[in-house]
């Protein structure tokens, strides 16, 4: 079953291993819209997807637009007792830089601006060569896998359930506007879900490989 | 649908049984924890040619750091539940609560929906994360009561749920950047926003630092099929 054994590096490329349960399987490659899914824990192995490259690209530009944009845009306008405050994603992001909480601050400003922003231009580094048919750029490799290591921790969508919540506490204590970087957040997350649902990492990394003269 | 299947005389293989599926580690071979690429069993320990990633059949030291992030969660999570996690100030009155006052307050008001997702993401989601890393941690190597499947989408689930207890960390900070309205009303964060961050944070890589194919092992050993039949000597 196991051919080229005493070769120094032999890769065994016509397999493909399930990363969650390690179950060894011969690879095949699936057609446009098909997937490949593991038999024993259905984890999906490959699942290609017809022009995904360049999709990824523009839903990554369109998602630098918008977080750019939701930065400094309010999100959030509330007023009581003749008293006004609206707030931007930076606001939200510096509400703990006084004090011993500014830890959070960064904290929060890594997983909900930084991270995302991040992922963003590692796709474009990534991506954008082999769309234009180019060798990978220098360190590729680095940069997806950093891409792929920071995924759980990109929360824009989760920070924009929060604003919800928020906006029903603070309800009560004065009246709440939702501003227009609120509704840019919640294209955001859509954009962002479209785009890791459109991600093929087995496609990717055999892009890569390929491509690498 | 599977288009992926075993090497064996050429027959596919149904969705929902795998016998005759074996480990790579079975038949010699090792993938690349990063990138997926396919190795022999020698190369463990060297350089994965693809992406650089060090080559490990499995994760020796996985469960050692699954326990060292889980204790330091857990050690972040008492305070994060005792000490006051936001500070309002009001004309009349200051009053200071903690997560589960907090959700409290909510209900009060009749906003129960929101007081759910705050008690679910913030207690509920925690405790119960705790219970399955541990639990995940411990059945391996071990008779463990529920399946592989379970315990793979169990694992799943975990890593997949814990991430959205950081928003009440969200929501305090969305809440004391947006309320700062002088005298009239003022809200700021208190020190559980951190320690309850920081318990987030360390839950998540707990879970990350498990070693999932760990689970598949005790359940489908070809080398040793006796597992089923424990008593026999
Ligand atoms: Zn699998
Ligand atoms: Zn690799």
């Amino acid at each position: 079953m196991v051919k080229d054994f005493g070769m120094p590096h032999p890769q065994h490329s016509g397999y493909i291993v399930c990363p969650h349960c390690d179950a060894l399987f011969v690879q095949k490659q699936p057609q446009f819209g098909e997937r490949a899914v593991c038999t024993r824990c259905r984890t999906v192995l490959i699942a290609p997807r017809r022009n995904a490259f360049i999709r990824i690209l523009a839903l990554s530009v369109t998602n630098l637009i918008l977080v750019i944009a939701a930065l400094f845009l309010p999100f959030l306008q509330i007023s009581r007792a003749g008293f006004h405050n609206e707030t931007s994603v930076m606001d939200a992001v510096l509400a703990f830089s006084d004090g011993p909480l500014f830890v959070l601050s960064l904290a929060v400003g890594a997983l909900i601006v930084l991270v995302p922003m991040m992922r963003m231009v590692l796709t474009l580094y990534v991506l954008a060569p082999m769309v234009m048919g180019r060798p990978p750029a220098p360190g590729a490799t680095r940069a997806f896998r950093l891409f792929e290591a920071l995924k759980p921790w990109s929360m824009a969508e989760i920070f924009v359930l929060g604003c919800g919540v928020a906006l029903v506490k603070v309800s009560a204590l004065a009246q709440v506007h939702l501003g227009s970087a609120f509704w840019m957040m919640g294209v955001l997350v859509i954009v962002v879900l479209l785009q890791d649902n459109m991600m093929c990492r087995w496609s990717v990394w055999t892009a890569l490989e390929k491509r690498k003269a | 649908m599977p288009l992926v299947r075993l090497d064996r005389a050429g027959e596919t293989q149904g969705m929902s049984d795998h016998p005759d599926i074996r480990s790579a580690r079975d038949c010699g071979l090792l993938a690349c924890t990063r990138c997926g690429a396919v190795w022999s069993m020698q190369d463990e320990g060297a350089k994965c040619d693809r992406c650089s990633h060090v080559l490990q059949s499995r994760d020796t030291k996985s469960l050692q750091r699954v326990w060292a992030w889980w204790v330091a969660a857990l050690m972040a999570y008492i305070p994060a539940n005792l000490e006051p996690m936001l500070r309002t100030r009001t004309l009349v009155a200051e009053t200071e609560s903690t997560i589960v006052e907090g959700a409290f307050e909510l209900i009060h008001h009749g906003d129960i929906p929101v007081a759910l997702i705050i008690l679910i993401a913030s207690v509920g989601i925690p405790v119960a994360k705790f219970g399955a890393i541990a639990y995940l941690a411990l059945s391996v190597n071990r008779q463990a009561r529920l399946s592989a499947h379970r315990r793979q989408h169990l694992y799943e689930l975990v890593e997949y749920i814990g991430r959205w207890s950081m928003i009440d960390v969200f929501v305090v900070a969305i809440l004391s950047a947006l309320v700062q309205l002088n005298v009239a009303a003022q809200i700021s964060p208190g020190p559980a926003a951190l320690t309850f961050a920081l318990s987030v944070i360390f839950t998540m890589l707990s879970a990350q630092s498990f070693d999932s194919r760990m689970i598949w092992d005790s359940d489908t050993a070809p080398d040793a099929p006796v597992t089923k039949e424990t008593h026999r000597e």
